[in-house]
């Protein structure tokens, strides 16, 4: 039995872990959510904000012009992929979105593995977030306390303008009836193209914020893209609260799971996922028939 | 009965060829063994695939996924092994071989990528063998890998040199008679470590591990708590991690808490150096020291100096090795030359494997299967000079005996130029630290 302090320390954790995992899949959620895509090349473009964080770190150390600009260009390649892919693909089944993003996901991968080289790339920790902080009897870094509250922020940010803008209440009234809000005179069309950049924004800022904290290297999307469909299972498909609980959940699972034994940290999170597919097959906060 | 006449029309032809003078005087030796050997029944792509004047070699390494960097790496120590057996100039002839290509016949090989999962090795070295009658494969950066592709060759009758592998089933319980390794096994390595730690940082330390959930993992996790015991060293936390894993925070907490005064990582290549970072984030070398048992290859450079210096560890080869065994300088002079930089051990495997298989098919006179691995199985009474000095193979479970490199990684004032990563404290005797016949429980396979 691990010691009361280890409990707490991995609960705290999975609080840190969750919160992370939250980020990662709300861009995976806001687009199956409302373009009905499942986003297979969201791993890629999470690593690919991984990457744009490198790129403008090595060239001028800023990390807070790393987010800025690493937000422009991901922008700009979300722009791009719908509308030279995935747009193409809105009225077709399912297995060709999947198919479709998940080769995108590749040559995204490949592409960059074949300019950066297999090696892995080392982003620094901004200078504010270096160091270890006491917290009683646990020590956490500095960074991954502080990311805590930015990716809060970066959620809550996410939340007021699906939520709370006209922009977001047009996107919710599209997927109930693209036709008829286009009847209407709104230009659902563009509507779409916003959200997608949106969705591939969030993954880009998640790999930017996770940059300094793992080792940036072409095949780091992987086991995020893997660990984010859980929490979007958990939570709901296509539901942004079931993203940021599912999130959380997780990471308590698998921080919860390694005080025990670390090893079964995965398989852990996989079986209540299983028990939750049984039990509540729309995931927490989804609706049957959403998605 | 219609594969021996076909057989025999290939003698023939080949005799013919030998009457118009086209083949060199070099070839003779190996042409006569390879005829004399009519009487043997084919086996797996022989005689097929020694009948024209080239023979082909199958490599498979992980070009894409975390260990890519070595792959590629890796795949560089074959394709110059290849140019140079090739063009017979001085670098093999230094090694001892004649004329150009192996036997006379020049090497064609093709390289696929394993993705690092070894059903992809597997399908890709079947390809190879079943396609372009490849007389050797070899290659891998994992033991997952090895040990698939171990099973293909005994299965197909195809030798394989294995690649890069260091779990102690690839010559234990894995082992086969088709399979020769040429890396140190993880008992090895642990057993040439332990009394350079043990020395350095005395007796009854306590030990965490952090150990990737495979063969690998598993296997060095064993010899090195093992090899430490006689030194009180104890294991206080042994966390086992999933083989992909980017986050390590709820892993590192365990060992953080552990009270350990030494921290044993095993994780390899990108994970080793992910796993490297955040445990400097979470603190832990503020408490305790690490070790490497098997350090990567890119492993010092991209971990970088501030938490790699005095980190010790073994590889299978540094390019420090040329000041002490001459073929290693002309591997690295050639490598540099070819490359553009300094190689890594990856390299250094595909490199000896290529050589060593070429010195024992001429040895053999023969590139028949069976005949080069008794060759190669007898080669403790004549040894190969190689970039290790003197190398052989034990009959009993086709592991390499050859010196293991111990070292320690330079800080950043140490360090001469961007190459200088490592210093090597030990170079210990392969009798000295590989483990007794049969203990890994090793039994190989038949012949034909």
């Amino acid at each position: 039995m691990p010691s009361t302090a280890l409990l707490l320390s991995q609960a705290f954790n999975g609080l840190a872990l969750g919160t992370l995992l939250a980020l990662v899949a709300s861009g995976l959620t806001i687009i199956l959510g409302t373009l009905g895509v499942l986003n297979f090349a969201h791993g890629a473009l999470f690593m690919l904000g991984a990457y744009a964080m490198y790129v403008v770190m090595a060239h001028t150390g800023s990390w807070l012009l790393g987010l800025l600009a690493g937000g422009v260009f991901m922008l700009v390649v979300g722009v791009a992929l719908e509308r030279l892919l995935v747009r193409l693909f809105y009225q077709r089944p399912h297995e060709d979105q999947i198919l479709v993003t998940f080769g995108a996901g590749i040559v995204i991968v490949e592409a960059v593995r074949a300019y950066f080289g297999g090696n892995t790339k080392s982003v620094p920790t901004p200078p504010w977030g270096q160091g270890i902080v006491r917290l009683g009897f646990l020590f956490y870094p500095t960074y991954r306390l502080e990311l805590i509250g930015i990716v809060a922020a970066v959620l809550f940010a996410l939340y007021l303008l699906l939520y709370r803008t006209s922009i977001g209440l047009v996107v919710r009234a599209g997927i109930e009836d693209a036709r008829m809000v286009g009847v209407l005179g709104i230009n659902v069309r563009r509507a779409f193209l916003a959200v997608f950049a949106l969705g591939v924004l969030a993954a880009g800022v998640a790999g930017m914020l996770y940059a300094p904290i793992v080792s940036v290297q072409p095949d780091m999307g992987g086991s995020f893209l893997v660990e984010a469909f859980v929490v979007i299972v958990i939570g709901g498909l296509g539901s942004y609260p079931g993203a940021v609980v599912g999130g959380l959940i997780a990471g308590e699972i698998i921080s919860l799971t390694s005080a025990f034994n670390t090893a079964y940290s995965e398989v852990m999170l996989f079986a209540v996922m299983a028990l939750l597919l049984v039990l509540r097959p729309q995931g927490l906060f989804g609706s049957e028939g959403r998605v | 009965m219609n594969q021996s006449r076909e057989f025999l029309s290939l003698a023939r032809r080949q005799a013919l060829q030998l009457g118009l003078g086209t083949a060199g005087g070099l070839l003779v030796p190996g042409l006569f063994a390879d005829l004399a050997r009519a009487a043997e029944a084919p086996i797996g792509t022989w005689p097929a695939g020694v009948a024209g004047d080239s023979v082909f070699v199958g490599v498979t390494s992980p070009l894409t996924g975390p260990y890519s960097a070595d792959g590629k790496d890796h795949v560089k120590g074959y394709e110059l092994a290849f140019a140079e057996i090739n063009e017979g100039g001085a670098n093999a002839k230094a090694w001892g071989l004649k004329g150009k290509g192996v036997l006379g016949k020049q090497i064609k090989y093709g390289v696929a990528d394993s993705e690092l999962k070894p059903n992809v090795a597997v399908q890709a070295q079947t390809q190879f063998i079943q396609r372009d009658k490849a007389i050797m494969i070899t290659g891998c950066v994992s033991s997952a890998e090895a040990v698939a592709v171990e099973e293909l060759a005994q299965r197909d009758h195809v030798l394989n040199m294995v690649g890069a592998s260091g779990a102690n089933a690839t010559t234990g319980r894995d082992c086969q008679r088709y399979g020769f390794r040429s890396q140190p096994s993880a008992y090895m390595a642990c057993k040439a470590l332990a009394p350079v730690v043990a020395q350095h940082y005395g007796r009854d330390k306590k030990v965490a591990y952090l150990v990737p959930d495979y063969n690998y993992g598993h296997s060095v996790f064993r010899s090195f708590s093992e090899f430490t015991k006689p030194y009180g060293w104890t294991t206080v936390a042994k966390v086992v991690i999933p083989l992909v894993t980017s986050d390590y925070s709820s892993a590192l907490l365990n060992i953080a808490n552990s009270g350990a005064d030494i921290f044993v990582n095993i994780e390899f290549a990108a994970q080793a150096v992910n796993s490297t970072k955040q445990g400097a984030q979470f603190g832990i070398f503020k408490k305790m020291q690490m070790i490497v048992p098997n350090i990567s290859s890119f492993q010092g450079q991209e971990t970088g100096p501030a938490l790699m210096q005095g980190v010790f560890g073994t590889m299978d080869w540094y390019w420090k090795l040329e000041d002490k065994f001459p073929l290693s300088k002309r591997f690295v002079n050639a490598f540099r030359a070819k490359f553009h930089y300094t190689p890594a051990w990856g390299a250094h495997v595909g490199y000896i494997q290529t050589y060593i298989w070429a010195l024992a098919v001429e040895r053999a006179g023969t590139f028949y299967p069976p005949a080069v691995i008794k060759t190669l199985e007898a080669s403790k009474a004549n040894p190969f000079e190689s970039t290790l000095g003197k190398v052989w193979y034990r009959a009993e479970d086709h592991q390499m005996i050859r010196p293991v490199p111990v070292v320690v990684a330079n800080s950043a004032k140490q360090m001469k130029n961007k190459d200088d990563v490592f210093d090597i404290v030990d170079l210990v005797p392969g009798e000295q630290a590989v483990s007794p016949p049969a203990f890994l429980g090793c039994k190989l396979g038949p012949y034909t």
